[in-house]
């Protein structure tokens, strides 16, 4: 198949006695949608972090872009782009100011940046907004802003974690027009959601029940695969079997 | 490195410029500091009331009392009762030194065997009651000598002892305490703005996002003090304008060790701050911590009391205080004209200090836990 | 009632969970104390002392034996009259005594510190005196603290400066946190009413600082030897008055401040400081310019320092405090009612 972008083997991290992902093991391809599905706390977050080179893993192996998470951190980090959880922008730059700032701190050189800058604002029909500041804006408009910036250096694999969270159905589906632009450009997307119709976007996904991941595969083969019409009953199914609860 | 770093600094000037109660407030603190503080930061002691209990009634003791009423520091209370209900006013804290003078003062004096006029002070301010001794002591004893030398007495008493006050002749506390207040200036904004500044940042997860990026540990630093060293001097030079304007107290010395100094105390203070944002959970504890050392840095360093009226083991810890040597440094030169070479022991201290609180600073501060 | 007293222990679990800043706010008090008391003192033990000697007469030798025993005084030994300047310029030393060769003495002062070297000129002028066969009559006796301990000066002043930043401080970062954090809102649509969400925040504030008071006054009594002459209920009626000042202070506070930074500058700058400096605990107050005097008054930490020291040192009982005591008492109310105006206000 394609070539792995992504590779995991046996990844773990403890917090005290507490395992919040336990031996995980997947691959993900170059240009895929990757869904990374779980309910809340199953440790999507947690993994995730460990993979964008926030946070050591106590147990396992993995590379990103070719590079190693555990001692190679910071040469990730200029491969990647991460969108958080929660809204982390600063709220008292303006929209553009904040582009800008992510652009040059990935060393983007000045022509390139405004280019690119023009190029993201108008995509998003951001323009008249860009000397906004962002703590003026909507929620969905911030989201979207945060995956911009997210993707402004063109990085060869996106992070976005659970990027439509209290967002508006309309918005989503604009956010995941977004998201599929952004794949057909070659860019790999892995992302965390906990929104079942959204998984049907994806290429593939892994369910992750209390630390582990139960089921990896394309979504058709999945609802095959546990006979179920949709991948909300695949996931009522998993989840069933949880222990953790928040 | 040298592309980033720009970057980085603008977005911090620029968060600086949007804040709506920052640049204001730090322009009302060196104003509150130089105009008002060294109003209050007076040492001597005025007003001081004393009983005055006088069994002699010679021309000695009048001499003494007016003495005492002309002098600006004392206050003569009216009284009429016995050294008990004296005492009792003391006890009760409605005066501050009883002057006691047994009868035939002046004539047991010639004689060469006087009984000796007694002085009680209310101590509980010890500041206060010492001062008030001493000042009481010495009017008193200026009166029995001026009598003396009147009267053409040979007096083994009186002896040449004479003072000469160099640096501040006209003995004006407040050139003494402007520098501290400059370094107060300095301790504060350098202590607690990188403090607030990186804890937000914690706090709202805007760390994190520039975490995910490749900016090196260095250049984040960097670009969080780089902009509070310049505050911080451009702060120092507002307050040692306002110093001149104010007080017309202008440094003996060169302005550019008072700047050098300042500037490596901006450093130190900084990277304080910042290795104690990198290990702080929250900001309340963060801003609690700093407020102890603050409060240390304040009293401990010399500022507001002296250093060497401490015990031998506090002013060993004071070692590793910055403020201790940059407040030497500050006072030296502004009122002595101290040389940088004589005072290179304290900007040594100084360099070391920074190099080491700014190693710290980077090093607790990680991007992968 | 009882949703209250969930409240309250919703906050306490918080706070206890926190072990962190739990040790913090206990300890930090205790170190404070330990460290002010002993410390730090306005009186003047260490005077450093250089001579000049042009002639060598047995007066002289007596003199300098005299300054050279003398244990306020530390002798730095004979240096030549051209590097007076040098040796004070440089800090070497504070004061150089000059015997000239007609038997006059002559001080110099580093008088930079105008106060320090005032009492070191009359320290020394004593000390050349004081063998001199007939000293001045004079007889000084000190009241109620007769080694002058700075530290009756400064543990009350500590005391008042600590429960400002436990009580105060860090109840109004805790409230306005929650506001930042967007957690009040919710607590805000609960039944209770919203005054009582704030007043449920503020008790373990306050059983954490009667814990502080306890360490604090055992620490200065048994350790600090702080007398403790009046009353022990007066003395811890008037310090829970002023736990709950502070604590007031903390609330109306944190109704004005919407951030986390500007509660702590306000703290810093319109409680912190005025304290350390108008509360008479540094420096004295009978010699301020009238309208800095003024601002003295409406200053809680001036009327505690005032009333717990003479509750202590001078063993006054309540009588002796009563118009201290209602001023503080006064000044909680105000200020309660003040807080609970502008909570409200804010909230439609």
């Amino acid at each position: 198949m394609a070539d792995t972008i992504i590779s995991v083997s046996g990844l773990t991290k403890q917090f005290g006695a507490f395992v919040a992902v336990d031996h995980i093991s997947f691959d993900v391809y170059r240009g895929e949608i990757f869904g990374f599905l779980g309910a809340n706390g199953a440790g999507k977050t947690t993994a995730m972090r460990m993979l964008c080179g926030l946070s050591y893993p106590t147990a396992g192996t993995g590379t990103v872009a070719g590079f190693d998470i555990r001692s190679q951190g910071e040469l990730i980090k200029r491969n990647i782009g991460y969108m958080s959880q929660r809204f982390s922008l600063y709220d008292d730059l303006t929209v553009k100011e904040n582009i800008e700032l992510y652009g040059g701190i990935y060393g983007m050189a000045h022509k390139e940046l405004s280019e690119r800058v023009d190029e993201l604002l108008q995509r998003l029909q951001f323009i008249e907004h860009k000397d906004d500041l962002v703590s003026s804006l909507p929620l969905g408009w911030k989201q979207k802003l945060a995956f911009m910036v997210a993707t402004v250096h063109s990085p060869e694999i996106v992070f976005l974690d659970e990027p439509t969270g209290g967002v508006d159905p309309i918005t989503r589906r604009q956010f995941w027009d977004l998201i599929k632009a952004t794949a057909a450009e070659g860019t790999t997307i892995f992302v965390t959601t906990h929104y079942m119709d959204e998984a049907e976007f994806c290429d593939r996904i892994s369910m992750m029940v209390d630390g582990k991941i139960r089921a990896l595969d394309s979504p058709s083969n999945l609802r095959q695969q546990f006979n179920a019409q949709n991948m909300e009953q695949v996931f009522y199914r998993l989840a069933r079997e949880a222990q953790r609860t928040e | 490195m040298s592309t980033v770093l720009p970057i980085l600094i603008k977005k911090e000037l620029t968060q600086f410029r949007r804040n709506k109660a920052l640049p204001r407030l730090l322009v009302m603190l060196p104003i509150m500091l130089v105009l008002i503080m060294p109003l209050v930061t007076q040492m001597d002691v005025k007003n001081i009331s004393v009983v005055w209990l006088d069994q002699d009634r010679s021309s000695l003791s009048m001499r003494m009392k007016s003495h005492l009423a002309n002098s600006d520091y004392f206050m003569m209370q009216p009284f009429a009762g016995d050294y008990e209900m004296a005492l009792h006013q003391l006890d009760m804290g409605n005066t501050d030194l009883i002057v006691s003078v047994p009868p035939h003062f002046e004539r047991d004096l010639q004689g060469g065997h006087a009984n000796s006029i007694l002085l009680v002070a209310n101590a509980v301010n010890a500041t206060k009651g010492a001062q008030g001794l001493q000042y009481a002591t010495q009017t008193i004893a200026s009166a029995i000598i001026e009598l003396a030398q009147e009267r053409g007495l040979e007096t083994d008493t009186v002896s040449l002892i004479t003072i000469e006050n160099r640096y501040n002749p006209t003995g004006n506390y407040r050139y003494y305490m402007l520098p501290a207040l400059m370094i107060i200036l300095l301790l504060l904004t350098c202590c607690f703005l990188p403090l607030l500044n990186i804890m937000t940042e914690k706090e709202h997860g805007t760390i994190e996002q520039i975490n995910v990026t490749p900016v090196g540990r260095l250049e984040f630093m960097l670009a969080k003090l780089i902009p509070y060293w310049i505050i911080a001097l451009v702060l120092l030079g507002f307050a040692m304008l306002l110093a001149w304007a104010v007080y017309g107290l202008v440094p003996d010395g060169r302005a550019g060790v008072i700047f050098l100094a300042a500037f490596l105390f901006s450093l130190c203070m900084s990277g304080f701050a910042v290795t104690l944002a990198n290990i702080s959970d929250t900001m309340q504890q963060a801003i609690f911590v700093m407020f102890f050392f603050v409060m240390m840095f304040m009293l401990m360093s010399g500022l507001l009391t002296p250093i060497d009226s401490m015990p031998r083991w506090a002013q060993t810890v004071t070692y590793v205080f910055p403020p201790r040597y940059v407040i030497n440094v500050l006072r030296s030169v502004y009122l002595k004209g101290t040389l940088l070479r004589e005072l290179w022991f304290d900007i040594t201290m100084l360099a070391i200090l920074a190099v080491a609180f700014n190693t710290l600073a980077t090093i607790t501060y990680k991007k992968q836990n | 009632m009882n949703a209250f007293i969930s409240f309250v222990k919703k906050e306490c679990i918080h706070i206890l969970r926190d072990v962190r800043t739990m040790m913090i706010v206990l300890l930090i008090p205790v170190i404070l104390t330990l460290l002010f008391g002993f410390a730090i003192s306005t009186e003047i033990n260490d005077i450093s002392v250089a001579v000049v000697v042009n002639k060598y007469t047995p007066d002289v030798r007596r003199d300098i034996s005299a300054l050279e025993q003398n244990p306020y005084i530390s002798y730095s030994g004979i240096i030549e009259e051209h590097d007076i300047d040098a040796v004070l310029r440089s800090g070497k030393c504070a004061a150089v005594v000059m015997f000239g060769r007609d038997g006059k003495r002559n001080v110099v002062l580093d008088a930079s510190n105008s106060s320090l070297s005032a009492s070191a000129g009359s320290y020394i002028t004593a000390i050349l005196n004081n063998d001199k066969p007939m000293p001045l009559p004079i007889a000084t006796y000190m009241r109620h603290n007769p080694q002058l301990k700075s530290a009756y000066n400064f543990v009350p002043g500590i005391i008042g400066l600590i429960f400002i930043l436990i009580c105060a401080l860090m109840t109004c970062v805790s409230v306005v946190r929650e506001k930042e954090m967007g957690t009040m809102e919710t607590l805000l649509v609960s039944p209770i009413r919203p005054v009582l969400v704030v007043l449920a925040k503020m008790v373990p504030y306050l059983c954490i600082s009667l814990v502080n008071l306890a360490t604090i006054l055992l620490l200065s009594h048994y350790v600090l030897e702080m007398p403790i002459h009046g009353n022990l209920p007066t003395l811890l009626g008037l310090c829970v008055l002023y736990i709950l000042l502070s604590l007031t202070l903390g609330l109306l506070v944190s109704t004005l401040a919407q951030t986390q930074m500007v509660a702590l500058l306000i703290c810093a700058m319109v409680m912190m400081m005025p304290m350390m400096m108008l509360s008479g605990m540094l420096f004295p107050l009978e010699n301020l310019p009238p309208v800095l005097k003024q601002i003295t008054y409406v200053i809680p930490a001036r009327w505690f320092n005032e009333a717990i020291r003479k509750v202590m040192v001078e063993g006054m009982g309540i009588t002796g405090i009563w118009k201290e005591f209602s001023i503080l008492l006064a000044m909680t109310i105000a200020l309660f009612a003040a807080s609970i105006k502008k909570f409200n206000d804010r909230l439609e």
